[in-house]
């Protein structure tokens, strides 16, 4: 049975759709069948980080609104096999969202994908609503400071309340939290929230911390999703991510000041 | 004898008058007819099934299914059948214009905002809607006056739970940003971080018991104190317990 999971915040701007596109590009090079859809309609970045802009013709509004067929608009990853995105549309608003709508697109897909990942946009108004109403899970993406946890606590109220799963009275969201940009030495000076600060207001299963990391902006701008650069400290950390959701034990890394050497400390960098 | 940790910051005895803002939740009497007769018949048939509840509430008046009607309503009229039904109305909502006129020169305040809601409020999960049912199904609380609600998942900034009519006892964190208003005395087993008002309508005997106390504000009948930056040393993190000792609002922590 495929499984829905919403990739969502509140807030804007911390790490949402890098989560997202990370994530699913992990869960398709295990093997799995992923599309990942872009939520918020009128402005698109998704495809951007997919590194697929150039070749979105038809969209979510498009097939919400039976101008094209649902094969028309998924793209298929060129890096990974399993992989599609479903763009958004940047002509519209989100009031283009309907229910009905989302929940024949995402019948559709449920026949033919293991997973579906929605790439939630920030806010609480509709396109946040329709991301998160049909979810089976939610990964809860949280910067170490209090307004990205208010505003994650919110939000996590918002799937205890709103979401479909509650109004049925079926059984809850399986919520996640991963951390983003995260900062062990900021953290040690007292400058930022730790991870058992978040952990502890937000009271929801850790599912990952990823460093902040230079990577991440890069591989943004070249349109790769930062998974696949092995080098880099948080292309490990969403690995690890995507191995810890699929059930395997792994550690958590990247939690505390790397050790540098004491010639490093002597000379500087 | 309680030692005094921590006394109201507001002492005001030179002074005769003090404006202080709060927060009510109040019971909304929606009006769908402007039928004098028939509003008459219809209440004493409701407040029949709810007991005592409402007995000498504060209500205010919705007129939003209403507020297009061609015929007026009778303020005065309806306001004395309130009072007869022991109900207090201080003001209306959602009227015409035509019809806050009316209702300022019966004595009532035009009230703004509010969202309309089935008494348990805006964003309660759904599973905390299934423990006031498993709670209903206790014999030894069906037939009470005073229901004790039970909330067993956190409470999250946004979210307000009331308990009407009875005590509020929550078994998982309250946030920040988050508000737990009960009629009756307020129980937290867990950290405190957001907002609890206890016997908002009125009652001074309420208490609020704090396992971990980190409130924002602690509220007693009305009597408030709002913790700006951090709680004050002595009593942050501890168990406490919130009482009105007089006019004054007690904290002092649980040995």
């Amino acid at each position: 049975m495929a499984r829905v999971i919403v990739v969502t915040s509140g807030k804007g701007g911390v790490g949402k759709t890098t989560s997202s596109a990370s994530f699913a590009t992990g869960l398709a090079l295990r093997g799995n069948k992923t599309v990942v859809i872009d939520f918020d309609v009128g402005l698109r970045n998704l495809d951007l980080i997919m590194g697929c802009e150039r070749r979105v013709v038809y969209d979510f509004v498009n097939v919400l609104n039976n101008e094209s067929t649902l094969k028309q608009a998924l793209i298929k990853d060129k890096r990974c096999d399993n992989l599609y995105i479903l763009p958004a549309s940047q002509t519209r608003d989100k009031e283009a969202l309907t229910q009905e709508g989302v929940e024949r697109i995402l019948n559709e897909l449920k026949e033919d994908f293991d997973y579906i990942v929605c790439d939630s946009p920030a806010g609480i108004e509709k396109g946040a609503l329709m991301a998160l109403y049909f979810a089976d899970e939610a990964i809860v993406v949280t910067n170490p400071e209090v307004s990205s946890v208010r505003d994650s606590d919110r939000i996590l109220g918002i799937l205890a309340a709103k979401s479909k799963r509650a109004i049925d009275g079926a059984e809850p969201i399986k919520e996640h939290l991963v951390i983003t940009r995260y900062m062990p030495k900021r953290v040690e000076m007292g400058e930022m929230l730790s991870v058992d600060d978040v952990k502890e207001l937000l009271s929801i299963p850790l599912l990952g911390v990823i460093p902040e990391s230079e990577s991440v902006l890069s591989a943004s701008n070249a349109g790769v999703p930062v998974i696949h650069d092995k080098n880099s400290l948080s292309g490990q950390a969403y690995s690890d991510v995507v191995s810890r959701f699929m059930g395997e034990d792994t550690p958590m890394r990247f939690l505390n000041v790397e050790k540098t050497g004491l010639l490093k400390r002597i000379f500087g960098t | 004898m309680q030692t005094e940790v921590v006394e109201s910051s507001a002492n005001q005895q030179s002074n005769a008058v003090e404006l202080k803002g709060s927060v009510f939740t109040l019971p909304i009497l929606q009006i769908r007819s402007t039928s004098i007769a028939r509003i008459e018949e219809e209440l004493s048939e409701r407040l029949n099934t709810a007991l005592k509840f409402f007995e000498n509430a504060s209500v205010v008046i919705d007129l939003e299914k209403i507020s297009s009607s061609e015929e007026e309503l009778d303020f005065r009229e309806l306001m004395r059948l309130l009072s007869k039904n022991a109900l207090i109305p201080v003001g209306v909502r959602n009227g015409s214009n035509q019809q806050n006129a009316l209702a300022i020169s019966a004595g009532l305040a035009i009230l703004k905002g509010g969202v309309l809601q089935d008494i348990a409020t805006s964003d309660t999960p759904v599973n905390q809607k299934q423990t006031k049912d498993d709670s209903e199904s206790d014999p030894a609380i069906v037939g009470s006056t005073s229901p004790t609600k039970i909330i067993k998942s956190p409470v999250r900034s946004g979210q307000q739970i009331y308990a009407m009519g009875g005590d509020l006892i929550v078994l998982a964190p309250v946030n920040p940003g988050a508000e737990i208003i009960a009629d009756g005395s307020i129980h937290v087993y867990a950290p405190m971080r957001g907002r609890a008002l206890a016997g908002v309508r009125g009652d001074e005997n309420t208490r609020i018991f704090c396992q971990n106390m980190e409130a924002e504000l602690v509220s007693i009948a009305g009597n408030f104190r709002v913790f700006e930056e951090t709680v004050p040393v002595e009593i942050r993190s501890k168990t406490v317990q919130i009482f009105l000792e007089g006019e004054q609002l007690m904290i002092s922590p649980l040995k």
